[in-house]
């Protein structure tokens, strides 16, 4: 379970999470919408603390992850992300990609993180890719490469930046596809994203985000197609 | 008197038998080199990583590094091996000119070093942090990796650069190829073809280096 509670972060003057209250169950889909710069992607970076937070607590598992003592590269582990720019290891294969943070952070042998590699590259699509180097494969794969080396640490969570923007269209798909999967699967997700149409028919909930607070916050289907709040329907019909 | 007699030789001129001669000075001028550069990179990369992860690095160790790098390498060399007789400690040419090169490399290489941790993108670090490795998994296994794929072309530089600064070291007596060129020619009175085979003794040790490099650069494209 993800927990936010009364969550604040500023970057020096400005606020660009105030007192977001929030929470994950295991197993949940929820979706984050809402304008550039109301503070969702910050939300995922403060959640596996990439980013530090200024007040209120975030909870994962139990784990408190801002406290001094919890030990972030452990945490991290238990949280995949995938970002807008996919950043596959460019030096590396497509295989060693994923099998990289199994062998050298899980302390897998070379001979099972292959194994674990291929598995995930084999659910994404990419099994005849194995040796493929990344900078040969389109955005849509790159990005397929990228999910898979998160699930390659077999986490508990997975947060997604926004992972569809910054692809040519034709490939938006192939990845939204590779989230039902995960979704199928029964993965505990967070997905930052602008496909409302998406979030609509995958997540369980959808938070609406607007200047840094939770404007709405309903099962998706309920959000989309009769938003209870002004901005809520201002920004739909704005995107729909 | 007869002609001969009152010729007395005082030049003799060059011959095969001075080949040997020159390739002692050039296996001087290799191993100097090779001291200098091996050793002086590592150092650059350990300074090159301080300048970037540290403000304080860059104040300090920067301006320190700015030092070398500025100071024309013969008054380095002959500050530094006048400078520990004062001392009491004479020191070597060879000592001496290694100390000056290696400090002088690692001011070079430090830039470098930096420009290349510079050269991974942020984004991609945050993406290595965030599989769960640590700092130094992180540099070990994807900053380093890139990095030095991004600064290769300016090391090679560098390190050709650094092996033809060794000349420098003759005006301490070292006896690399310069000073054995410099020695020849006073005998021989044939500073053209002796230079001429000097220069290519220079070429014979660059050539590999950037040849090297250059078919490191084809392995390591990302293909």
């Amino acid at each position: 379970m993800i927990e936010l509670k009364n969550v604040d972060k500023s970057f020096d003057q400005l606020k660009v999470l105030k007192g977001i209250d929030l929470t994950v169950q295991k197993g949940e889909v929820l979706s984050v919408i809402g304008a550039s710069g109301s503070g969702k992607s910050t939300m995922l970076y403060c959640i596996n603390a990439l980013e530090k937070i200024q007040g209120g607590n975030i909870i994962v598992d139990g784990v408190d992850v801002h406290a001094p003592s919890t030990n972030v590269n452990q945490l991290r582990q238990k949280i995949g992300m995938v970002f807008q720019q996919w950043n596959s290891f460019p030096h590396l294969s497509v295989l060693d990609n994923v099998a990289l943070a199994p062998r050298i952070v899980l302390g897998k042998t070379k001979r099972e993180a292959r194994e674990i590699a291929e598995k995930h590259l084999k659910h994404v699509g990419l099994g005849d890719k194995l040796d493929t180097y990344p900078t040969r494969m389109s955005g849509g794969q790159q990005q397929r490469l990228a999910i898979a080396r998160a699930l390659a640490m077999e986490p508990g969570y997975m947060l997604f930046d926004e992972v569809t923007s910054a692809l040519d269209p034709e490939l938006v798909g192939e990845v939204l596809d590779t989230l039902r999967l995960l979704r199928e699967d029964g993965m505990t997700m967070i997905v930052v994203t602008h496909e409302i149409n998406f979030a609509r028919d995958v997540s369980d909930r959808i938070a609406f985000f607007h200047q840094g607070v939770i404007e709405e916050l309903a099962p998706a289907k309920a959000l989309v197609n009769n938003p209870q709040r002004t901005r809520t329907q201002q920004f739909l019909s704005k995107v729909l | 008197m007869s002609e001969t007699a009152s010729t007395i030789q005082f030049f003799t001129g060059f011959s095969l038998n001075d080949l040997p001669f020159l390739a002692e000075a050039a296996g001087n001028t290799l191993l100097i080199s090779v001291i200098s550069i091996s050793i002086g990179s590592v150092f650059g990369c350990l300074f090159g990583w301080a300048l970037y992860a540290s403000k304080y690095a860059r104040i300090f160790l920067g301006s320190i590094l700015d030092v070398f790098r500025s100071v024309p390498l013969i008054i380095q060399l002959l500050l530094f091996f006048n400078f520990f007789p004062i001392l009491g400690f004479p020191l070597e040419p060879f000592a001496a000119g290694c100390i000056v090169l290696i400090v002088y490399t690692s001011a070079l290489v430090a830039q470098v070093a930096r420009g290349g941790i510079e050269a991974v993108p942020e984004p991609m670090r945050r993406a290595s942090r965030s599989l769960g490795m640590s700092y130094f998994q992180d540099m070990r296994y994807v900053v380093w990796p890139i990095g030095a794929r991004a600064m290769l072309p300016a090391w090679t530089g560098v390190a050709l650069g650094v092996l033809k600064d060794s000349a420098l070291v003759s005006v301490l007596g070292y006896l690399e190829l310069l000073r054995a060129s410099q020695i020849l020619i006073t005998r021989t009175q044939e500073p053209f073809i002796i230079l001429a085979i000097v220069g290519a003794f220079y070429f014979a040790l660059s050539y590999p280096i950037g040849k090297l490099t250059a078919k490191l650069e084809q392995r390591w494209q990302y293909d």
